[in-house]
């Protein structure tokens, strides 16, 4: 990390022999382009940008960095949220998006085989000629690729019933953080051994970087009903979800958007959700035809009985991707209202909802900042929109406050500060209200058995930086001197 | 050190945890006080030995010597047992000297603190159910016992989670979670299993097919590190992407990076109703083909199952789950998917979920891409008939992980040949061989685990782990 700019030049240098010198960046200008992802609020220029063709180049990339002790971060699409992928001012990025193939779709294995570039859209639009899909559906799912939801283990409206990129993963190509190519999983499911696919999937790109992803495809569902239901206020649509789950229906999505959120996606998108709304629902079911019929009366009849006033049904795809459009274009369209605002992403138990609502009320009035709510109220994932102006004195800082207020009521209910967006830079400070320093000691570990010497994606995730140190044990092996033949044991 | 002290170590550790806050307390061994003070007394008391020659000469022998009295010492202040081990007290067949049963994690760490200060290697046991899966550890000392290590400390029903201490029997679970119409998910293979040794050995049944393993169903994981530091990863949450999985890490990892004393899990509404679809046709391959049949079709079952006994026709099953009006639908749409001669019953068919082999048998997990079961099947069955093998197969071809069993009395020679042509039929079709369990004379012949990727990181991460390597050693892959 001491690595000056005299070394970065040498560093680019050897990097433009290896990958070819189109595929290395180090003017300023362009290096611009990548000094964020899709945290703006955080902006660091890269020491420099390596766009890697293939596995065989970004492993060369690794070593290259590792010869010369330079840290390193990959970047997917850059559309993360909590900065996972922010620059090393003096470091090297590798950007993983000009590795887009799709390899292979394997419908007869429920697989798909991808390069990390490929967008995920992409592999669902490959798969459905064959009456297949991939499942982890993030908002921002035509624009992420594969390999920045892997680092980030994305989840998305539908992980409630899904679960998220961890499971629908089976198999990886990593270039580790020595610069080592190996595989993890394939397309076979429990490999012996522990679960490095599982350890690395979500892991922030600190334990290296995904060059081959094999994934699950899901059958397209026989059936698909969608419902959008508008009630008086949060505490009435958050009753109405629990009733849906108490009655053993698993949804494959129930979201929730508040009156603020609302009027934000309706001054964006036009969405036409019905007037007067303090709350609106999307309840998602799917599956089997006659499965999913049972279980849509029953889904309207527990809407009504907790006080929904309208209930639209979504006649075919078109209505139904209008329903959605409001509740996907929600972080977008508060731009319309603020002209700066926090996404955040804590989570609760889902049964809290109400009185974490009535808590994050209470602090935007107590702070005067404003906060709009989008939630996946199946599985109590939150998005509180903390709205603020940054030219007003102060704003930012309230706003800020407003935010960790918000994440500690999640911590304090048992929750976690962060669903699906990730640490990253962005939450690491936060992490220690989740978690002691024995519990961080430990993950730390793993760490460093990947990455000894913390040049992978360093200064994410953990919120102080910590150094492995060598192996420790009293049988760790022999001692130098004697290896190096210059004592021997009597 | 003798027996008797370590014992009295173990057990002043295990007082100490109950307790609660350190106080003094009487030191055993005279050295102790006087070269530490009262300092060392008021904590897990640290015995300064005198060195090998001098402890050398009281030699009580511990171990499962029948002469030696088992003596439980859980009195009233002692919350917790740690005894000698007895003759039952073995792990795959290699003795133990101590045994510690505690009750809650902060015994279980102080325990596994005094082990280390001990230099003890230890091996966990819950039910004790698959003890002889696996190496046996090349070196065991204490047996850490998890069964009364029990309860459920948390049940939200209205979130559909549970967290629960590690000892805890699974069918106890169930009917716990039964009551509120929820389930944990995971059919165990084997009966009288602890939640632990399912995590541990990351073992599931037919219904991994929808709800998956019991790793894909843990969200949160409280574990007690080879050196005693307990450490917390996820959380009680379903949705949580902070800080590492480690609960992914040590599932199905053999207890060789630590102690899992709490699991939280996702549940899942029991289904009001279930159907179990059969058909028997001639032979494994024909069952593969059948099932991948099932599986492009819309049923979307819970279960999808080939039991092939070592000769003659093979049976597939789909279960199906869900509201009683679609389970109806969908057993028909199953019957009519399956073909002619299909029989629908609420009840699963025999040797459900069950694995394909005795006690003292040889045991197989074979896995393979989706599309190479059928040839996986077909193959398994002809190399056992050419090495002349009473060959088993059962398991679940929805998710390509099938089992294989034979008789303990199989010739150990050609059981080995039979491995070695199964494993290069399942690498053909991406998966792996990996003997489960199988008695000396056949481990002594064959790789238990076969190839395994990434195993110098799987090294690396033991060593960060367990460093002096006495969690289990020599249980899992690559001498891990």
């Amino acid at each position: 990390m001491s690595t000056t700019p005299t070394d970065l030049d040498a560093l680019a240098a050897t990097l433009r022999a290896a990958i070819g010198a189109d595929r290395v960046i180090s003017d300023r200008q362009q290096l611009r382009t990548y000094e964020c992802d899709g945290l703006a609020r955080y902006r660091v220029v890269p020491g420099l940008v390596a766009l890697p063709a293939d596995a065989a180049q970004c492993a060369a990339v690794v070593r290259a960095c590792v010869a010369a002790g330079t840290p390193f971060v990959a970047r997917g699409a850059g559309t993360g949220l909590s900065g996972g992928a922010l620059p090393h001012a003096h470091g090297a990025l590798v950007v993983t998006s000009t590795m887009r193939d799709i390899v292979e779709v394997a419908p007869d294995d429920e697989r798909a085989v991808v390069q990390p570039g490929v967008i995920n859209l992409a592999v669902s639009r490959a798969a459905a000629p064959h009456g297949y899909y991939y499942a982890p559906d993030p908002s921002s799912q035509q624009i992420c690729s594969i390999g920045g939801n892997v680092a980030e283990n994305s989840g998305g409206a539908h992980c409630l019933k899904y679960g998220f990129t961890t499971h629908h993963v089976t198999g990886l190509e990593v270039v580790t953080p020595d610069g080592e190519r190996v595989r993890l999983g394939g397309r076979a499911p429990d490999s012996p051994g522990y679960d490095l696919l599982g350890a690395f999937v979500g892991s922030e790109g600190t334990l290296g970087i995904a060059t081959e992803v094999t994934v699950r495809l899901t059958r397209l569902p026989e059936s698909v009903r969608t419902l959008l239901a508008a009630f008086g206020s949060t505490d009435q649509a958050g009753a109405a979800t629990s009733a849906v789950i108490a009655a053993g229906v698993v949804p494959a999505a129930v979201e929730m958007m508040d009156a603020l959120a609302i009027s934000a996606a309706e001054a964006a998108v036009h969405c036409g959700y019905p007037a007067g709304a303090g709350a609106v629902l999307i309840v998602e079911l799917d599956g089997p035809a006659p499965e999913v019929d049972a279980q849509f009366a029953q889904v309207q009849a527990l809407c009504r009985e907790n006080g929904a006033f309208e209930i639209r049904i979504a006649a075919d795809d078109a209505e139904r991707a209008l329903f959605w459009r409001g509740r996907k274009s929600a972080f977008a369209a508060v731009g319309r209202i603020s002209p700066d605002y926090i996404v955040q992403d804590g989570v609760i138990p889902r049964t809290a909802l109400p009185e974490v609502l009535r808590r994050i009320d209470a602090l935007s009035a107590e702070h005067g900042i404003r906060v709009a709510n989008v939630f996946h109220a199946g599985d109590g994932n939150l998005h509180p929109l903390v709205l603020f102006d940054a030219a007003v004195d102060g704003q930012a800082e309230r706003a800020e406050e407003v935010s960790g207020a918000i994440l500690d009521l999640c911590v304090t209910h048992g929750g976690s500060i962060t669903g699906e967006h990730g640490v990253g830079v962005d939450k690491a400070k936060y992490l220690p209200r989740m978690f002691t320093d024995d519990d961080l000691a430990t993950m730390h570990l793993l760490r460093c058995a990947f990455d000894p010497d913390g040049l992978a994606n360093p200064g994410k995730v953990f919120p102080t930086p910590r150094l492995c140190g060598e192996v420790p044990g009293r049988r760790s092996g022999v001692h130098p001197a004697q290896a190096a033949g210059l004592a021997e044991v009597f | 050190m003798p027996a008797d002290r370590i014992l009295d170590r173990l057990r002043a550790a295990v007082r100490e945890a109950a307790e609660g806050p350190p106080r003094p307390v009487r030191v055993p061994g005279p050295a102790a006080a006087s070269a530490d003070g009262p300092a060392a007394a008021a904590s897990v008391p640290v015995t300064v030995e005198a060195g090998p020659v001098a402890s050398a000469p009281v030699t009580v022998e511990a171990g499962p010597v029948a002469s030696v009295p088992v003596t439980v010492e859980a009195g009233p202040d002692e919350a917790g047992v740690v005894r000698r081990a007895g003759e039952a007290d073995t792990i795959a067949g290699v003795p133990a000297r101590y045994l510690a049963a505690p009750r809650d994690t902060a015994q279980a760490a102080a325990v596994l603190r005094a082990a280390a200060d001990l230099d003890l290697a230890v091996t966990v046991r819950g039910g004790g159910t698959k003890q002889d899966w696996g190496n046996p550890p090349r070196r065991l000392d204490l047996i850490l016992d998890t069964t009364a290590l029990a309860g459920v400390v948390e049940h939200a029903a209205g979130d559909l989670i549970t967290v629960v201490r590690a000892g805890t029997a699974l069918d106890l679970l169930a009917t716990t979670l039964a009551r509120a119409g929820q389930q944990l998910a995971v059919d165990p293979p084997v009966a009288g299993g602890t939640v632990g040794g399912a995590v541990a050995t990351n073992t599931a049944g037919p219904r991994r097919l929808l709800y998956g393993t019991p790793r894909d169903l843990l969200i949160g994981v409280t574990l007690v590190r080879a050196d005693g530091v307990v450490a917390r990863a996820g959380g009680k949450v379903v949705k949580n992407v902070a800080g590492y999985d480690l609960g992914k890490l040590v599932a199905g990892a053999y207890g060789t990076l630590g102690l899992i004393t709490e699991c939280a899990f996702r549940l899942h509404p029991l289904p009001a109703a279930a159907a179990y679809v059969s058909r028997t046709v001639d032979d494994p391959g024909a069952a593969g083909r059948l099932a991948a049949a099932v599986r492009a079709g819309q049923l979307v079952p819970a279960g999808l199952e080939v039991d092939a006994p070592p000769a003659g026709p093979a049976t597939v099953t789909v279960l199906i789950e869900g509201t009683r009006a679609g389970v109806a639908a969908r057993a028909t749409a199953a019957r009519r998917l399956l073909g002619a001669g299909a029989t629908s019953t609420d009840r699963p068919p025999g040797g459900w979920g069950s694995l394909p082999w005795q006690a003292g048998g040889t045991g197989l997990k074979l896995t393979a891409a989706l599309s190479g079961v059928p040839r996986l099947l077909a193959e398994a069955r002809a190399a056992a008939e050419r090495h002349g093998l009473p060959l088993a197969l059962r398991g679940s071809a929805g998710v390509g992980v099938l089992y294989a069993g034979l008789p303990g009395t199989a010739d150990p020679e050609r059981v080995a040949a039979l491995v070695d042509t199964v494993r290069a039929a399942t690498a053909a079709v991406a998966g792996h061989t990996v003997v489960v369990t199988a008695p000396p004379a056949v481990r002594a012949r064959v790789d238990l685990w076969g190839p395994v990727d990434g195993l110098a990181l799987m090294r690396r991460i033991k060593q960060r782990f367990d460093p002096d390597a006495r969690l289990a050693p020599g249980r899992f892959v690559g001498g891990i």
